[in-house]
């Protein structure tokens, strides 16, 4: 779709809005700051409320160290996605590879514990992949009951292990907690991690047979992919990757908990919808996904700043996520 | 005798199911009688609802992720109107508000165009919020009669008035629709939305309604769950996957057009009753939650791959 010069200036706007995708993501997003700025003077930049710098590091460090995890797990929606999937059972994985984590670290040691933790994503991608590769199963259902089970075994092993100790292995606190320059330690992290999914997505062989599998199953199929190897795979990568962010999200929170990541999951599959992923395969952006893992972060930051009562906050965070993907739809003019 | 045993086969076999664990029961647990029964029907009865919502849903080709905040929407509305207005009106304002909450969803789902995942996911949030905001901490208090009406048994010792609720209200709402236009619609719809559009089938005004009576489904289960506990509580229980266990377990296919409500209504016995068995055999309740989900999982492989050998592509 090219433009003329004879268009209406609008159209041609709407033509250069659709044609890059990222660049109304990046104005809503900086329109929400603009207004998180405008709520409470100060946060964003504090030179205007008097204090020092133009932009201020701390938040925008909080701002990144948050949405680190929510990006982690927008990744395994946006692969799945691509396939016209989902993947439910992220938010149980991570929390179980950080318990496992955690309560294995004091007994066996650090690099055991985050290699057992690691591979009981390994597992349920392993189930998942079986599930919706070789049976056809519909992912929605697969990943719901591979998520339920998790949880009782997680249940299950928390009673055995629950008179030892717990501890956090040394270098996931500094990767959570610590700051190198007023950025979060997670971007040494996240940057390695997100340049991989882009360019897995993008310059591989892999990601073209994921977008291939997702625009027209048959036709793939027809073309010779094999469909149940690249579902297994790309289960087995999301279960590592939700693996992954539970060890990071252990290093933030500092806390073992049943439910740790568990809040994560609805949100990211928003951020991954927000992104521009359709959630009918064959369409997806992981840049996209980053930034509306962003959006929802300052969302949240408003929402708890205008110190509604709990209800409407998440009443509002609801709405305004329909809104965005409306609104997008709309402007993008697919589905 | 043969087609009427190939079109229901699925239900059939579900029915069969049922009947081997209750026998399980009772061998397990010979005391285990109508009073029993009468408790399991009782405890079932807001998956039941939230199974049949989901069922009429996923009918028509959709699904709804906010049942369960839909739920727990009217509980607590029931559980506030009856602490200050009579019985009856407070019930018809609280199937009515359902009714609503569901054609708001059906209306998104068809003039946004976004996905009806993405719309109810939002849709679960602002539910959640809006019982929140009704009542902010488990409270409120429910009609005795309301209570009344689901214990115990009626007439026969052996029909337990839970059943019969839910008995009534599928045949009150989804029997008259299943056999009218709109239900013609509606498994037209789901089968294959296009060729419906093409038909001349008012695809989008089916989906509301569907949508619609899936909250009015979920209004009644809201007062089911006000009538077991006596309170209404503001967070959303566990309904969501196990309605859609329970729907996919009943022969309803996720893609829309095929299946009852029968079915997927005797799934929710069926899982019921497992976790009934399982207690009773006094197995850890957490392991209970591993098999429950392993028994789902199998089920749904199962199912799936029976419907896939028999339409070979």
């Amino acid at each position: 779709m090219s433009t003329q010069s004879t268009d209406p200036p609008l159209v041609r706007i709407g033509l250069f809005l659709r044609n890059n995708p990222m660049i109304p993501l990046l104005i809503f997003l900086f329109l929400l700051i603009a207004m998180l700025e405008f709520m409470r003077p100060g946060i964003v930049m504090p030179i205007r409320a008097g204090r020092d710098g133009l932009i201020s590091t701390f938040w925008v460090g909080n701002l990144i160290k948050f949405a680190i995890p929510l990006a982690m797990l927008a990744a395994c929606q946006v692969l799945t996605m691509l396939t016209a999937g989902i993947d439910l059972s992220v938010g149980v994985v991570a929390t179980v590879a950080a318990f496992v984590c955690a309560t294995l670290s004091s007994v066996w040691g650090v690099a055991p514990a985050v290699l057992v933790a690691l591979s009981t994503g390994v597992v349920v991608g392993l189930v998942n992949g079986f599930g919706v590769g070789v049976v056809r199963v519909h992912p929605l259902i697969m990943t719901l009951g591979t998520g339920l089970i998790a949880t009782g075994c997680l249940q299950v092993y928390q009673r055995q292990v629950i008179n030892a100790g717990t501890e956090i292995p040394g270098f996931l606190e500094w990767l959570g907690i610590g700051r190198t320059l007023g950025m979060p330690n997670g971007l040494f992290l996240f940057i390695p991690f997100a340049i991989f999914i882009l360019w897995l997505m993008r310059y591989t062989g892999f990601g073209r047979l994921l977008f291939a599998l997702g625009s027209n199953e048959r036709a793939a199929k027809l073309s010779g992919v094999r469909a149940w190897q690249v579902y297994i795979a790309l289960y087995v990568l999301s279960g590592l990757i939700a693996a992954l962010t539970g060890l990071v999200y252990l290093g933030m929170i500092r806390q073992t908990s049943l439910s740790l990541a568990n809040p994560l999951l609805l949100p990211s599959v928003a951020a991954a919808v927000i992104g521009g992923t359709s959630i009918f395969g064959g369409r997806g952006s992981y840049a996209g996904a980053v930034i509306g893992a962003l959006i929802l972060r300052v969302l949240d930051t408003m929402l708890t700043l205008m110190q509604m009562p709990e209800g409407a906050r998440t009443a509002l965070f609801g709405i305004i996520i329909l809104s965005v993907t409306a609104l997008y739809a709309r402007i993008i003019g697919t589905r | 005798m043969n087609a009427l045993v190939r079109k229901h086969g699925w239900t059939l076999g579900l029915a069969l199911l049922l009947l081997c664990l209750v026998v399980i029961t009772r061998l397990i647990q010979p005391s285990f009688g109508t009073s029993g029964f009468e408790n399991l029907a009782r405890a079932a009865l807001p998956f039941a609802f939230a199974t049949v919502g989901m069922a009429v849903v996923v009918i028509v080709g959709g699904i709804d992720l906010s049942v369960a905040s839909m739920m727990a929407v009217t509980a607590v509305l029931a559980a506030v109107l009856m602490e200050r207005m009579a019985g009856v009106p407070a019930l018809i304002l609280v199937l009515a508000a359902g009714l609503a909450m569901g054609l708001i969803n059906g209306t998104l789902v068809v003039l946004t165009r976004v996905p009806d995942i993405v719309v109810t996911l939002a849709m679960l949030f602002v539910w959640e919020g809006t019982a929140l905001l009704i009542l902010s901490s488990p409270g409120g208090a429910t009609a005795d009669w309301l209570e009344a009406s689901i214990r115990g048994s009626f007439l026969v010792e052996v029909l337990p008035k839970a059943l019969l609720i839910i008995a009534v209200a599928i045949s009150v709402v989804w029997m008259p629709i299943r056999r009218s236009k709109l239900g013609l619609s509606i498994y037209a719809t789901g089968s294959d939305e296009l060729a419906a559009f093409r038909s001349g089938v008012a695809v989008g005004r089916t989906k509301i309604v569907a949508y619609g009576l899936c909250g009015l489904f979920c209004a009644m289960g809201g007062l089911s769950l006000a009538a077991l506990t006596g309170i209404g509580e503001p967070v959303p229980g566990p309904y969501l996957l196990a309605s859609v266990a329970a729907v996919v377990l009943g022969g309803v296919a996720l893609g829309g057009g095929k299946g009852g409500l029968l079915g997927p209504l005797i799934a929710v016995f069926i899982l019921r009753i497992i976790r009934t068995i399982l207690t009773l055999m006094a197995v850890d309740p957490n392991v209970t939650t591993i098999v429950e989900g392993t028994i789902m999982v199998v089920v749904v492989m199962l199912g799936t791959w029976a419907t896939t050998r028999g339409s070979k592509r």
